[in-house]
């Protein structure tokens, strides 16, 4: 008679039923005081966007092809930033991965330097660039410096989890075998993480085209300039040949970076 | 004559070929070439060049220093109004992904045009950076909130859609045809099929979308889509230095303290 019973349910521990009610709480408590301290003038919203409908968006898709020597010469120049940025970090990132590293320093250290590069990461490039602005000016050199030491975080923490992962009999087959220090870093650690780490440092150059393009707009140089310049004087067809330009160049650098990648590892 | 044929073989082999080194070095060249071409593109429009930009740095940053911690009271709404949007924005976002991750999973809409569209839009879409949206939203809806909420809506829309279509494909698909044939309708199948395998990696990506857009709506300000980055803005442009160091202090401490809890979440979850 029992047999079309089903089994029963699996019973949940009663820890786990607080759990539960506590994180369900927590969640309907930040959504209360989210909706409570929200404040959307939407009346003007709405009356702003009624007016501007027209004015802004069937621009944005006929763009002013008059500044396109202009803006391929910004594009250019957001490269430059991004490359440089990059490659300042690939290389400051790789003695402070092996510094974070825990099988290369001991544990306390690399948890510590894991930490320091997590917190590096913190910071938003766009402030790090108002920092830098201030102090050498508004120009393209403070964005190299701003994605140089936002990437250096990010890029230290993988080049260390590169290195965590390495094959580790290799560098004890070549101390048994009476290798030094120099000979085991060159010819037992390094042929094993130079292609992660190419590939890891090509892909954050893909994510920094993407964030120095915004850079310009607090005056660290790179099309953002542009994209300031044309939101102020309400150009929007200029503004849609930026924003073709940008949508075209980072589809690019992706494919041919997602190319590499995927033949380096 | 003895010595020299010695010597060829103790010789050891070249660890890459020829060809490889060759290969190695024009690229090293062409990257180094490049870099030291953007490093002088990019210095060449500072006043006084490298060195003199590094020595104005230490300057500076004694001025930011010490950080006027009594307008701490003051920052705290706008800081406040940062998180609320980037909490309101990852929620419609989340909500709006379901539909369109569907759409871009390649088992699951097996109309292929629709597929194609949905993904080269999506694409599209994860290109423009988040702080152009908000530039184009203010001029459309004017300086607030609103407009920064729509810009971090799409963005993390064009994120969280592409994460989760692709756990969508990876689906094991047979529990699904299992219970199908044993007669469960279209609704069961979904709720007791396909959400115990993608729930744990849903809710993971939606949090670590937040700790995006919570980065994100830091600086929306800046172009006036509202938060704390128009506070600071201001702070700037009045040369409050302590009081802007105040602000990105605070920042700072938020996004850790967000994201701490956000990874600990998401390591529990996976």
């Amino acid at each position: 008679m029992d047999k079309n019973v089903l089994p029963p349910k699996p019973k949940k521990s009663a820890f786990k039923k607080i759990k539960i009610i506590i994180i369900t709480l927590a969640v309907i408590g930040i959504y209360v005081w989210t909706f409570l301290g929200i404040d959307i003038n939407w009346a003007r919203a709405i009356e702003r966007v009624v007016n501007n409908f027209g004015n802004i968006v069937p621009k944005l898709f006929s763009p002013d092809w008059s500044a396109a020597g202009e803006v391929g010469e910004m594009i250019l120049e957001t490269i430059f930033i991004a490359f440089a940025g990059t490659l300042m970090a690939s290389i400051l990132a790789v003695p402070l991965g092996f510094l974070a590293a825990k099988n290369v320093t001991n544990n306390y250290i690399g948890t510590l330097g894991k930490w320091l590069l997590s917190a590096n990461r913190s910071f938003p490039e766009l402030i790090l660039a108002i920092l830098f602005i201030v102090a050498v000016g508004p120009n393209a050199f403070a964005g190299v410096l701003a994605i140089a030491i936002h990437s250096t975080g990010m890029l230290g923490k993988l080049y260390a989890e590169v290195i965590e992962s390495i094959d580790m009999d290799i560098v004890e087959a070549m101390e048994a075998s009476g290798a030094n220090k120099v000979q085991i870093l060159f010819f037992g650690v390094i042929p094993q993480v130079i292609p992660e780490f190419l590939s890891y440092a090509i892909y954050r150059f893909e994510i920094d085209i993407r964030a120095s393009s915004v850079l310009g707009i607090v005056g660290a140089g790179g099309i953002g300039t542009m994209i300031i310049f044309a939101s102020m004087n309400r150009n929007w067809n200029e503004m849609g040949l930026i924003l073709l330009a940008i949508i075209v160049v980072v589809t690019i650098i992706d494919m041919i970076s997602s190319r590499i990648r995927r033949k380096l590892v | 004559m003895n010595k020299k044929v010695a010597t060829k073989n103790t010789k050891t082999p070249n660890l890459y070929p020829k060809k490889t080194k060759i290969q190695v070095t024009i690229i090293f060249a062409v990257v180094l070439a490049m870099y030291l071409y953007s490093m002088n593109f990019t210095v060449s429009q500072t006043t006084g060049g490298f060195a003199n930009s590094l020595s104005n740095m230490g300057n500076v940053i004694k001025e930011f220093f010490p950080p006027n911690l009594s307008i701490l009271p003051i920052i705290w709404e706008p800081m406040a109004t940062t998180i609320q949007m980037a909490v309101i924005a990852t929620t419609v976002a989340a909500l709006l992904t379901i539909p369109l991750s569907l759409l871009s999973a390649r088992n699951i809409t097996t109309i292929k045009p629709l597929y194609y569209i949905t993904r080269i839009s999506l694409n599209i879409l994860r290109t423009i950076p988040d702080l152009v949206l908000a530039v184009i939203f203010v001029g459309l809806f004017g300086v607030g909130v609103f407009p920064g909420i729509l810009a971090l809506i799409i963005f993390s829309l064009g994120i969280l859609a592409k994460l989760f279509g692709e756990t969508v494909e990876a689906v094991d698909m047979d529990p699904l045809e299992a219970m199908r044939a044993s007669g469960a309708n279209v609704i069961q199948v979904i709720y007791y099929g396909l959400v115990p395998q993608v729930l744990p990696q849903f809710t993971s990506f939606v949090l670590y979308v937040f700790e995006i857009n919570i980065r994100a709506s830091v600086v929306l300000g800046l172009v006036g889509a509202g938060g704390i980055g128009l506070t600071l803005d201001r702070e700037l442009n009045f040369y409050n230095y302590p009081n802007a160091m105040t602000i990105i202090l605070l920042i700072f401490v938020v996004v850790i303290v967000i994201e701490y809890i956000s990874t600990k979440i998401r390591e529990a979850l996976i």
